[in-house]
């Protein structure tokens, strides 16, 4: 499950901006299929980034995230080559999580 | 002795199935635990108020200019509409986006730790035209932006 995020963090001074694309379905569980049977929600509730051992960012997110998610956030102190860890977690249990190096 | 013996390999091998029985029991934990901080009230809501007093202990927002909310004019297809939040107000603690119009108007709730710029940016669904708000906690007070999205294929339902 390792593929499931794309990172990239890059310095401008001592500003860092990280972005990430995560693979994930994001069904609300409001939506029905052709047979008119309800799907099952399945989305993800939590994305941490760190860096270091700082916890920079938690995001809490419900089923209004857009399918395969796009985030990006800001901080400030990180220098390349220190690390960036994302991690997430959804409704369903699964989690997944990847590193990468700021550039 | 030669029973004795089996006996022994028998009890290790059951001590290490319990033990990795106990492990599985500790990993099907984790992700519990996590839900628990999962504000589920504020994501269930059905009106902005209530998904904010959940989620932020307040619905008493003053309007800020300086928070900037960048979403498209008409956004075509309603399951994918860009959504930046930033703003200059010193010592933001969380970030919250919210689609008015939406079944469940909350759709994201940032928590911003040490370091954090005021500064998120997603992709979020909505169902039809609407406002998107943008709410910035700061010094234990909320300040929000709106900008007005009309969206012409809804994202929410088939």
């Amino acid at each position: 499950m390792a593929k499931s995020i794309k990172l990239r963090a890059s310095a401008k001074g001592d500003e860092v901006t990280v972005k990430c694309l995560i693979t994930h379905p994001m069904e609300t569980g409001s939506r029905k299929d052709k047979a008119g049977k309800p799907i099952p929600a399945h989305y993800i509730t939590e994305v941490t980034g760190e860096h270091g051992s700082n916890k920079v960012m938690t995001a809490y997110w419900g089923g209004g995230v857009s399918k395969n998610p796009y985030l990006s956030f800001k901080f400030k102190g990180g220098k390349p080559g220190d690390e960036v860890k994302i991690s997430w977690v959804d409704n369903q249990g699964n989690s997944d999580s990847s590193s990468a190096k700021i550039k | 002795m030669n029973t004795s013996m089996k006996r022994r390999v028998f009890l290790k091998g059951s001590l290490a199935a319990s033990a990795m029985g106990a492990a599985v029991g500790a990993g099907l934990l984790t992700p519990q635990a996590v839900l628990a901080a999962w504000p589920k009230a504020a994501f269930e809501a059905k009106k902005v108020e209530d998904s904010l007093s959940n989620l932020m202990g307040t619905a008493a927002t003053d309007a800020s200019s300086d928070i900037t909310v960048k979403a498209p004019d008409i956004a075509e297809n309603g399951a994918v509409v860009p959504v930046t939040v930033s703003t200059s107000i010193a010592g933001v603690e969380s970030i919250a986006i919210l689609a008015e119009k939406n079944p469940s108007p909350l759709a994201a709730s940032f928590d911003l730790g040490k370091g954090a710029e005021g500064f998120v940016s997603t992709r979020i669904k909505m169902g039809k035209t609407g406002d998107v708000i943008g709410v910035v906690k700061a010094g234990g007070k909320l300040y929000a932006a709106r900008k007005g999205v009309k969206v012409t294929i809804g994202g929410c339902g088939g």
